[in-house]
């Protein structure tokens, strides 16, 4: 009795009443603002398409691809308390995170985990777009967002494999941005790139690496950018890919649309099937005056 | 086999495994459920419109759960396996073989095929091109919303070659099949570092007899620009008779073909390759095809 006293008295209260505007009264209504209030939740529509809620729609993959994000950005930060990116620094904060940080290790798998895991769930996300043509009109723009998405996760990957300074590491990084030198008129390797004056310490390897080598420059560089740069610029087009959802009309459904310009199709193709048949019949109908 | 067993083992190599493992499982549910979808509107002539549910609370619960399971598998992931950590970098010590991150082997693997300017420059761009153009060049109006095959067989047989073949199959293969020296191996060889394998690539103009520039560098652009202009000849062929090809236009049939006939190439040149040691099918004083 009275611990039901206490609760009534809580929920009465002035401040939990200005924290929380609705409770869980099972209405229409109700369901609805607890969605429109919600500043992250108004992230979706308060009603969907039933297979919106099945998994075997979504497979849910872009949710968690986002959600792994919110896990990197979080353990990221964490492990940006105890690592210096510079050759001096950055192996020795790798064993100290390893043995002494309490928790260090496990910071640190599961930043890597994550890691690995995002690429793969985004690649699915892909998948997934790509079977049920979610891509087609009207959502062709956000698929490129989610291509330029896709590339970034790649490059956060492949810019903070170089991080931990190991063997591993720098070699994997020297195999990958080597490539850059044969870019064609930029890279020194590249075709006509001799005649535009490219040597290795001007080329446009150069200027991703700071160097001629995998070297500290290249750690500063490639920490700025996992940890600044693009992260911030997924951010951005993560923002823009979320709105173009709701804005090109929520999850892809079957539309009535499409029924009406299969429709009109059939007529167009049997048109040119007529038209293309024509040819045989043109001698006859030419005698008959129009 | 221990050799092979030992390099799956790798804990970065782990993600390979559950990549292709993943893909295997959700390309066979989707096509699951395209049979099912193609089906019904083969009976009915369309898919009716769904009807709605509220998200709270069930969209929000679904995500609830899924973000809790997602924690709960990287957790455990992150209890039993240790991102690994070799020795301390060291430029002068080149380990043999070197190896790009997992996910871009395929691209390495390429490097084989093709010289570094195509297979690590131009191949990528037209990758990330060629995904960013898709919506602008299929203009199949059917399959959109839902999953479904019977209409859209091109456009999927092509998505899936791409992504299931040339990009997974090559990170597979480039991951556990290439030793030192990127040499190939089967899993059940022993990675042996003194492998010795004797050069006997040749360019495809040897075949012909043709040692000297220009000869070669006309022998080749020609060769390379008839396997491109197999584009135009199609488009002569068919244009006539096929709607998909009138309703894309020559600008837009130029851009499928030549993403096409370029993706294309890529198992071309490996059959080259592996079956008759051909280098180059064109060489010029600038660079090499």
């Amino acid at each position: 009795m009275r611990l039901d006293d206490v609760k009534k008295q809580i929920l009465n209260s002035q401040i939990w009443k200005s924290v929380f505007r609705h409770d869980y009264k099972d209405t229409q209504r109700n369901r609805f603002l607890q969605i429109l209030d919600n500043v992250f939740l108004h992230l979706h529509p308060t009603r969907v398409p039933r297979h919106a809620v099945h998994y075997g729609y979504t497979w849910g993959m872009g949710g968690i691809t986002f959600f792994l994000f919110l896990v990197l950005t979080v353990t990221g930060v964490v492990l940006m308390f105890y690592y210096r990116p510079t050759a001096e620094y950055a192996y020795a904060d790798m064993l100290y995170l390893k043995h002494d940080v309490p928790f260090g290790m496990f910071m640190r798998n599961m930043h890597r985990w994550a890691a690995h895991a995002m690429v793969i769930t985004t690649w699915l996300h892909m998948l997934r777009v790509f079977m049920t043509g979610s891509y087609k009109p009207p959502r062709e723009f956000n698929w490129m967002v989610g291509v330029i998405l896709l590339v970034l996760t790649l490059l956060l990957s492949f810019t903070g494999y170089l991080l931990p300074w190991d063997q591993l590491a720098i070699w994997a990084v020297t195999v990958g941005t080597n490539m850059a030198r044969a870019t064609p008129l930029l890279g020194h390797e590249g075709p006509f790139s001799s005649m535009l004056g490219f040597r290795p310490d001007n080329d446009v390897r150069f200027m991703l690496l700071g160097g001629t080598i995998v070297g500290p420059p290249a750690l500063l560089r490639f920490y700025v950018l996992h940890c600044i740069f693009l992260p911030l610029a997924a951010s951005v087009l993560m923002a823009v890919h979320f709105w173009r959802i709701r804005k090109d009309g929520n999850i892809s459904s079957p539309m009535e649309s499409e029924w009406k310009a299969v429709q009109s199709e059939e007529i167009a193709r049997r048109k040119m099937a007529d038209k293309t048949a024509a040819p045989a019949s043109k001698p006859v109908s030419a005698g008959t005056p129009e | 086999m221990d050799n092979f067993l030992k390099i799956l083992s790798k804990p970065d190599n782990i993600p390979i495994v559950i990549a292709l493992v993943l893909v295997a499982f959700y390309t066979l549910w989707g096509y699951k459920q395209a049979l099912v979808n193609d089906r019904a509107i083969r009976e009915t002539g369309q898919l009716p419109p769904p009807d709605k549910l509220s998200v709270w609370p069930y969209l929000v619960r679904t995500e609830f759960i899924g973000a809790i399971v997602v924690m709960l598998i990287l957790t455990v992931w992150s209890i039993v396996l240790n991102a690994p950590l070799e020795e301390p970098a060291n430029p002068t010590k080149t380990p043999n073989p070197s190896k790009a991150p997992w996910y871009f082997l395929g691209l390495q693997e390429m490097l084989v095929y093709f010289d570094p300017w195509i297979a690590g420059v131009v191949l990528p761009s037209l990758i990330i091109v060629g995904l960013m153009a898709i919506p602008y060049i299929d203009l199949n109006p059917r399959g959109n919303g839902y999953y479904s095959w019977e209409h859209r067989k091109f456009a999927h047989a092509s998505f899936q070659f791409g992504f299931v073949v040339l990009w997974l199959v090559l990170i597979f293969w480039g991951t556990f099949m290439r030793g030192p020296g990127w040499y190939f191996f089967w899993p059940w060889q022993y990675w042996d570092p003194h492998k010795i394998v004797a050069l006997t690539n040749v360019d495809l103009h040897e075949w012909f007899g043709i040692r000297h520039q220009p000869a070669m560098t006309i022998f080749g652009m020609t060769l390379v620009g008839a396997y491109f202009s197999l584009g135009f000849v199609f488009w002569k062929w068919k244009n006539k008779t096929s709607y998909v090809l009138q309703q894309l236009g020559a600008v837009r049939y130029g851009i499928v073909a030549f993403l096409f006939l370029s993706m294309m190439g890529l198992p071309i040149k490996m059959f080259l390759r592996l079956a008759f040691n051909i280098k180059y099918v064109c060489v010029t004083p600038w660079f090499n095809i």
